[in-house]
């Protein structure tokens, strides 16, 4: 009985998950249009910030499939960097340059 | 006795300590001593019993190079040639040079060609002859450019070496030829195993490279035009190397080499030709020359062509007029340039316009002169030396029997007429030197300063020269049993001591000898009449010119060359550098079928990957044509991105870490980089370099593509992953295999990158820093 139910979960897990990356799938495949055809390149920034942010997903749902927590780090690194590479591009957007020079 | 070769080398280390004393006593006079004494040492071999000697020292018994050292009849005559004419021009050089000149560079050269050539001539090993051939050139060199303020003096110089050295490298090429033939290194050996050489498919090459040595350094028709230009150079030099030494290693090398190749037609027939046509292109020059020295150069090259010819003939008469004409020739060249250079010191000028009617001046130096003149004329006299050589030349020109192929039966035809013609202007230009100098009016007004005859010291030398003309004139057989005999047997063994006497009758060569004083007579008279004729014959058209042009157009053609990819453009070398590869490594592997293309051993495509797989390369296509800076790198984060998540799939989690970090810092830089590039601006390239990088990237691609899968589809061994997998835990002591093996199993690698980042950090610090700019703004 309680195997029934647990064959039962995993095949739902697994077409769930197929499915979601399905998704993601598609999800990239627009943002990559969005960062090639972008009018301005804040537009490619916020899609490539997107893209990390569904990158963070693929690396979970790739961790599910592969059933391993060895890709954690990943996980936490990409939010990380995506974090850091937008700021990095958003300042560089906005003011020209990354590091100011003189603090005042 | 080796070590007489090696005294002159090892007393010129001395010379510059002596020169110091210049001011006092001439260094000349110290030098004088060393080749006397060699001289001396070695005239006691002379004699009827005399037997060859050899003796052996090692020098690189491994290569089979050892200083063999081998004194027979051939090295005997040349080795006191060298050092009894090497002492009369020093003792010459002490009152032509002055004591302002730099004394010791000059002895240091002198002594060093001395030994050189002593070198040459006495070694049996073909590579120890060839290391003091090289000497000899570079010393030759050295004494040519002796003023080497002087810019003809530099241009003589060089021409020399270019032209010697060439011929140098030729005969080391057939040396070695040679010696892979026979097997051996030595001479007498090599005529042991002549038949080997004889019956080999490389003895033409081997033939022609050796020759080619010979002849540029005999100054050899086309080769012998660094000879007038060596003319540069202090008279001594070119009475000594010039005249009587140097320009016969060509000839003592095809000499010695007589035996192994003799038998061979093509040596007949290369080697006389040569010679003969060197005989009469450098009489037939030597009329047109104005400069005294010019006119001996010709003459020196037309003489030595002479014996190149004698020696191609390989007869028993002609092998023994060869030697013969060796000794006579050195006697009143030798003699013959040092008046030059007396006539040269005491007017001022060594132009024959200028000079004339010189004989109440300079009586002594005109008798001189006369006898050397009359002997190379070879006139019909019974104390001239000349006379007996030239004699025993027609004689051997018209002994020649030789059966073979059509150009040998041919030339033995001509040969004749041609020597009676080069002989006729022998006689020419011998006379035109001589009266054009001593008889005639005399023009004093144009020389620099009034003549008067030099001073004893600087005649004593050529009149023991001319001595030796007399001598050798009178008793021609003095020398002949006892000294030259076992030089032409050296060179042919069936060769014996021959008969010379003046009169041997009314004959054929005799005859020829009266035909050229004849019409030599005749066509000196009237010189000025046929003196046109050189406006056709060389006319414009010179080998000097072709030398001239060669040179200059090396430099120009290799200029254009190097011009042409060497254009510094990064983008041409990438694409040649990339070019290559393709061309090299798609040949490779199409020639040694190494692509294989197998769809065994194949994971399984899923969606995601493919997803992933088609986002990177629209990204990085699209990349290629993004038309700015910032859009470029974005684009090209996606690419990044898309990497780092195939690292994911294919289950590197640290790989994927590590690409992440390095994706988001090169982002980082190159914003901070963008701050100070220029605005990324449309390339405007000709279709035709598009096209170019098109093809060449394309193949790149496709060709890395191929061998890819090549690489995949040939799986030769067992990969060596499973050891690592079974031991990283045993061994190693981590579960994270990647790890173990960055820094256990293989930490050296890893503490080099560590080093290549720490020195990148330091470079990129330094850059920013250390600006030259910024430091002269300051």
């Amino acid at each position: 009985m309680t195997n029934d139910i647990l064959i039962l979960t995993e095949n739902i897990l697994d077409s769930v998950t197929i499915l979601c990356l399905v998704g993601i799938s598609i999800s990239l495949i627009l943002l990559v249009y969005r960062v090639l055809s972008g009018p301005t390149n804040a537009d490619r920034a916020v899609a490539l910030d997107a893209i990390g942010i569904n990158l963070v997903a693929v690396a979970a749902f790739v961790s599910v499939i592969l059933v391993t927590t060895k890709l954690n780090d990943a996980i936490l690194l990409i939010a990380i960097l995506s974090f850091l590479g937008t700021v990095a591009i958003a300042k560089y957007l906005e003011k020209g340059v990354i590091i100011d020079r003189d603090m005042d | 006795m080796i070590f007489a070769i090696f005294i002159p080398l090892l007393f010129a280390l001395f010379v510059p300590l002596l020169s110091k004393l210049k001011e006092r006593i001439h260094t000349g006079i110290f030098v004088l001593f060393i080749p006397l004494s060699i001289f001396l040492y070695f005239i006691r071999f002379i004699g009827k019993d005399f037997v060859p000697i050899k003796q052996t020292y090692q020098w690189i018994p491994s290569l089979g190079i050892n200083l063999d050292f081998y004194l027979d009849g051939l090295s005997l005559l040349f080795i006191l040639l060298i050092s009894g004419i090497g002492t009369l021009v020093v003792a010459y050089s002490i009152y032509y040079l002055d004591r302002t000149e730099r004394l010791g560079h000059f002895y240091v050269y002198l002594l060093m060609f001395m030994s050189a050539m002593l070198g040459v001539v006495s070694f049996d090993n073909i590579f120890a002859i060839y290391t003091f051939w090289e000497l000899t050139s570079i010393s030759s060199f050295l004494l040519i450019g002796y003023w080497h303020f002087k810019e003809r003096s530099r241009y003589g110089a060089q021409k020399s070496m270019l032209i010697t050295i060439f011929g140098g490298l030729s005969m080391f090429g057939g040396f070695i030829l040679l010696s892979v033939i026979a097997g051996t290194t030595s001479i007498r050996e090599l005529i042991l195993h002549a038949d080997i050489i004889l019956n080999s498919n490389y003895l033409p090459l081997a033939l022609i490279l050796i020759l080619l040595g010979a002849f540029t350094k005999s100054a050899q028709f086309p080769f012998h035009i660094w000879l007038p230009d060596a003319m540069e150079a202090p008279t001594p030099v070119s009475a000594y190397l010039h005249s009587a030494t140097m320009v016969k290693a060509g000839i003592y090398l095809v000499a010695r080499l007589s035996p192994i190749f003799s038998s061979y037609e093509w040596f007949f027939i290369i080697v006389s030709t040569f010679g003969i046509v060197t005989l009469c292109w450098g009489s037939y020059m030597a009329v047109r020359q104005t400069d005294l020295k010019a006119i001996l150069a010709f003459s020196t090259i037309s003489q030595l062509g002479m014996i190149m010819a004698m020696l191609g003939f390989g007869t028993k008469v002609a092998i023994f007029a060869a030697v013969f004409h060796i000794l006579n020739h050195a006697t009143f060249k030798g003699s013959l340039f040092m008046v030059a250079g007396v006539i040269d010191v005491q007017t001022g000028t060594r132009d024959i316009r200028k000079l004339g009617g010189l004989f109440t001046f300079l009586p002594i130096t005109a008798t001189l002169a006369l006898f050397g003149t009359f002997s190379m004329a070879g006139i019909p006299l019974p104390f001239l030396n000349g006379f007996y050589s030239k004699e025993m030349f027609f004689d051997s020109t018209l002994q020649l029997t030789q059966s073979g192929n059509g150009i040998a039966q041919f030339m033995v035809q001509i040969i004749p007429y041609l020597a009676v013609i080069g002989s006729i202007f022998t006689f020419v230009y011998s006379m035109y030197f001589f009266f054009g100098v001593f008889g005639g009016k005399k023009h004093t007004m144009k020389l620099a300063k009034s003549p008067v005859e030099a001073p004893i010291g600087m005649l004593i030398p050529p009149m023991i020269l001319v001595l030796g003309v007399i001598g050798i004139g009178l008793f021609p057989n003095a020398f002949n049993g006892t000294f030259l005999a076992h030089a032409a047997e050296a060179i042919n063994p069936l060769s014996s001591a021959g008969h010379i006497k003046f009169w041997h009758g009314l004959n054929t060569p005799f005859i020829m000898s009266l035909i050229v004083v004849g019409v030599g007579f005749v066509l000196f008279k009237t010189k000025n009449v046929w003196k046109k004729i050189y406006d056709i014959l060389p006319g414009r058209f010179s080998f000097n010119k072709v030398y001239d042009q060669i040179i200059k157009n090396i430099d120009i053609v290799s200029t254009k060359i190097t011009n042409k990819y060497m254009n510094g453009s990064l983008g041409t070398y990438i694409s040649l550098i990339i070019g290559a590869i393709v061309v090299v490594t798609g040949f490779v592997m199409i020639q040694t079928g190494g692509f294989t293309i197998s769809f065994d051993n194949l994971a399984e495509i899923t969606i995601i990957e493919l997803t992933v797989a088609v986002l990177i390369v629209i990204a990085a296509i699209a990349t290629i044509f993004s038309n700015s800076n910032l859009a470029a790198l974005l684009i090209t984060g996606v690419v990044g991105y898309g990497v780092s998540v195939l690292f994911l799939i294919y289950r590197a989690p640290d790989l994927a870490l590590t690409q992440l970090v390095i994706e988001t810092v090169s982002v980082v830089l190159f914003l901070l980089a963008f701050l100070h590039l220029p605005k990324m601006r449309k390339r405007s390239e000709k279709p035709p370099v598009k096209l170019k990088n098109i093809i060449i990237s394309v193949g790149f691609g496709a060709l890395m593509t191929l061998v890819g899968i090549s690489a995949h589809s040939s799986n030769w061994f067992e990969p060596i992953s499973d050891y690592f997998l079974d031991t990283a835990l045993p061994i190693g002591g981590g579960k994270n295999v990647v790890n173990v093996i960055l820094v256990d199993m293989r930490g050296l690698d890893t503490l080099f990158e560590i080093t290549v980042l720490g020195i990148a950090a330091l470079a990129v610090f330094t850059l920013i820093k250390l600006r030259k700019d910024k430091e002269e703004a300051d």
